[in-house]
């Protein structure tokens, strides 16, 4: 870690997250606190990006000991089209592809992802509505829900509660909902950085999102809605 | 010429709720998401619930870790020559 000199604030500190030109121009001068800053930022990232694409913890590992060795080797040629992270974790979503075609599994994961979105998945649970035949209602809620208190959610407990049902999520919904939620990436830094496809990554957004809800709603204890 | 039915369901306000908050919704979706939410006090609770999941997922601190050979990957990218000047 990088210490505190004694007593002295630390204003920089972010400043390379803060500011991606200045972070590229570093990078280019070869400037070793400007590297170790983006391997800390985004090393976790990559390897939880990685484990969902493949399924297989040590290749994670390897695909993204290779996208690092190939950020050092192409930060000259980064054209900035993209931003910076974009960037890096395209490059890590081909290296997983090429990974899963050289095991021999044949599902990218822009296919898995693209089957996730077409396959029919409710945001909220079919009781919870009037059936079709129902007379003046159908398709309404049985019973309106409630609003949650507004510092329902603030408990420090409701963190790991979250944390769990992200990790319970399906493969392509957890990876849509990190990138989208968790760490505030734009959609189209999801779709490029995946490889999906914008409806895609709002279905899977959508989904995630709605099964957090439902998770929370339990928790919180009024019984479902 | 029939005017378009704008008429949601409950139902269908729920899974359309992402795309409004994205601004994805084309001009005669978002009408029917807005007059819906208008109308139903449920649909506006549920709308209420969703926003605060999204604000509690955007609060969650993030996990970080740094790989073992770190010091090896600087010492690389230190070593990394730069383009030859054309």
């Amino acid at each position: 870690m990088v210490q505190d000199q004694a007593g002295v604030p630390r204003p920089v500190q972010g400043a390379f997250e803060a500011d991606e030109t200045l972070l590229v121009k570093a990078l280019r001068c070869r400037e070793e606190a400007a590297f170790v800053a983006l391997v800390r930022r985004y090393h976790s990232l990559m390897l939880r990006v990685a484990y969902a694409q493949l399924n297989d913890a040590s290749a994670a590992e390897e695909v993204v000991q290779e996208t690092w060795l190939a950020v050092i080797k192409g930060i000259d040629s980064f054209a900035g089209r993209s931003s910076l992270r974009t960037w890096m974790f395209r490059i890590l979503t081909n290296k997983a592809s090429a990974r899963l075609e050289r095991d021999g599994r044949q599902i990218p994961f822009s296919a898995l992802a693209s089957a996730d979105a077409v396959a029919s998945e409710p945001s909220v649970e079919q009781s919870r509505f009037f059936a079709r035949d129902h007379g003046p209602r159908p398709f309404f809620w049985v019973s309106d829900p409630r609003e949650w208190p507004e510092d329902a959610l603030l408990a420090t407990e409701i963190r790991s509660v979250i944390g769990a049902a992200v990790r319970r999520l399906p493969d392509s919904q957890r990876v849509v909902i990190t990138l989208r939620d968790l760490e505030g990436w734009t959609p189209g830094e999801v779709c490029e950085a995946l490889g999906i496809s914008d409806g895609n990554q709002r279905v899977l957004l959508h989904r995630a999102r709605s099964r957090v809800r439902e998770v929370l709603d339990g928790y919180l204890g009024d019984g479902p809605l | 010429m029939t005017p378009p039915p704008l008429q949601i369901t409950c139902k269908e306000f729920a899974e359309l709720v992402t795309a409004h908050e994205d601004g994805a919704l084309p001009e005669r979706d978002r009408i029917r998401f807005v007059s819906h939410s208008e109308r139903c006090p449920g649909c506006r609770a549920y709308l209420q619930q969703f926003r605060l999941t999204v604000e509690a997922l955007r609060s969650v601190p993030r996990e970080t870790a740094e790989p073992e050979n770190l010091d090896e990957l600087a010492r690389r990218f230190k070593e990394q020559k730069p383009p030859a000047a054309s």
